[in-house]
């Protein structure tokens, strides 16, 4: 077997292996952050523009006491906490404490909002939309509308990498395809004979099916030496202690990812050999 | 051994029948010749024997397997019970005497011992003591179909199948030949024999199976070769 079928069979399978550990990545970052999901209704105050707001005129004390009836009778709803614009002006000089910004604001910029906490984070549309159809309210802002294209990227760059390591998966089944089949071609005559005089097809097809696999064997390796390494140096060594907001991947992902390609590359061995040895072996 | 029951076969996209409505049975022990132009039929008959076709319709019997139902992995074990010998040899090149003869044993997973115990004992059967470690492509036509005769009943098949044996040599080597499978078949050997060589099959004098276009035109006890 050839370094070229070794060498495409370790990139296609590391592609794969990274691709498969970039979506159990995602999945995870997505269920933690869309479950601490809380809707902000921001109220009008003179100077807002546009939502349910009166030109110039901010939400009146019967309006919001309208709003937080509202919104504490939806079902979906847990939780309505009222945050001033004192309240929001203190947590913005606290955020920004070391930024210029935090001169160039007054607690008079702020707007007055609720907080919202949902019974399943999940089910966040409907009470957007109806919080958006109340007298007084502003704007309505979910954590969604800052994190789906976000995820919209990352789960291209995902795509992405799993076309690329199908293109390469392919290019590798074919070249053990072609190896084998020159390989049962040069042995033609003896295969003939071995037929001839009763040898089973398993007899006939092992030495092709154990040159093709331990190719596949050296390329599942290489790839999970290069998954291992890579998880080591950029989620345990960077990503987990400078990002600590988001869940990262644990070592069981890693084997479930070294599990998937390992499958991947003996299928990748196996069935293209069976695949070329077929002509050879029809009885 | 064989019995072949209104046997038909088609290839696939021609429209005459390789063999048509084949009646015969040909017991355990027989000597018999095949006879019949080139294109008559006789290799699709023993191809068929060798379950490498199936027939078209009719049933086939090989030493007791209907061929029609066997199933697809016992055919190996029906081509072990089969020996079978080509007008070109089909040796291995690269491989001496005892390398070709072995060969046979090794593959069908026969121990070591026997087969070192085996091989030689047969090609003294067939003439080629001495000649064990010479490469097989050295030695004349005569002794290559030797090598070959040996390779196929070095497993002491119950029926031996020769295409053409005496096709590439000449006509004082083919009598050494037939003689040996003569000899093969005293040893209780079905032996098949598919030519065009009349002179062989007149002196040999044993039942004659002729095949015209695919029919069975002639089976003739102790017969020869051109239609009596």
């Amino acid at each position: 077997m050839t370094i070229a079928v070794i060498v495409t069979m370790a990139v296609s399978l590391s592609l794969l292996g990274a691709g498969a550990m970039t979506a159990l990545e995602v999945n995870l970052a997505k269920s933690s952050l869309y479950n601490q999901v809380e809707i902000s209704v921001f109220l009008c105050t003179e100077n807002t523009q546009g939502g349910r707001c009166e030109e110039g005129k901010g939400t009146t004390a019967a309006q919001r006491d309208q709003i937080q009836q509202t919104l504490e009778a939806n079902p979906e709803v847990s939780e309505v906490t009222y945050e001033s614009k004192e309240v929001a002006f203190e947590e913005f000089q606290r955020v920004f404490a070391d930024s210029p910004v935090v001169d160039s604001r007054t607690a008079e910029d702020m707007q007055d909002s609720f907080r919202v906490k949902l019974v399943n984070p999940e089910n966040y549309a409907g009470v957007v939309s109806e919080a958006k159809g109340l007298q007084g309210v502003q704007a309505v802002q979910d954590l969604h509308t800052v994190l789906d294209p976000m995820f919209k990227w990352l789960s291209a760059l995902q795509w992405a990498t799993l076309t690329m390591s199908a293109l390469l998966l392919l290019a590798g089944a074919l070249q053990i395809g072609n190896t084998i089949r020159m390989a049962a071609f040069t042995r033609r005559r003896e295969i003939g004979i071995m037929r001839l005089v009763g040898a089973s097809n398993i007899y006939i097809l092992l030495p092709f099916l154990l040159e093709s696999l331990v190719a596949g064997l050296i390329g599942i390796g290489v790839a999970a030496a290069a998954l291992t390494a890579g998880y080591w140096f950029v989620i345990v060594q960077n990503a987990q202690t400078s990002i600590t907001a988001i869940p990262w991947i644990g070592w069981g992902d890693l084997a479930t990812a070294i599990l998937v390609i390992a499958a991947v590359g003996v299928a990748l061995a196996v069935i293209p050999t069976l695949l070329a040895t077929r002509k050879y072996l029809r009885i | 051994m064989i019995t072949f029951e209104d046997v038909t076969k088609f290839y696939p996209r021609q429209e005459r029948a390789a063999l048509r409505n084949i009646n015969l049975e040909i017991a355990k022990g027989e000597f018999v010749f095949l006879v019949g132009q080139s294109g008559s039929g006789k290799s699709t008959f023993l191809r068929l024997v060798l379950r490498e076709y199936r027939a078209t319709s009719g049933t086939i019997y090989v030493a007791g397997k209907n061929l029609a139902t066997l199933n697809q992995w016992k055919v190996p074990t029906l081509r072990r019970q089969i020996g079978t010998v080509f007008q070109d040899f089909r040796l291995l090149p690269g491989k001496t005497v005892y390398e070709n003869v072995a060969f046979a044993l090794q593959v069908i997973g026969r121990p070591a011992k026997e087969i070192r115990s085996i091989v030689p004992e047969t090609l003294e059967l067939v003439g080629l003591e001495g000649k064990e470690d010479r490469p097989s492509d050295e030695l004349s036509g005569g002794e290559q179909q030797r090598v070959a005769i040996a390779r196929a009943f070095v497993n002491r098949p119950k029926i031996l199948l020769a295409d053409e044996p005496t096709g590439n040599l000449d006509p004082e080597t083919s009598i050494g030949i037939m003689k040996l499978l003569d000899r093969i078949n005293r040893a209780d050997t079905t032996v098949v024999i598919a030519t065009h060589d009349s002179s062989i099959v007149d002196q040999m004098r044993r039942r004659v199976l002729e095949l015209r276009s695919g029919q069975l035109v002639r089976d003739q006890a102790e017969g020869v070769y051109g239609s009596a």
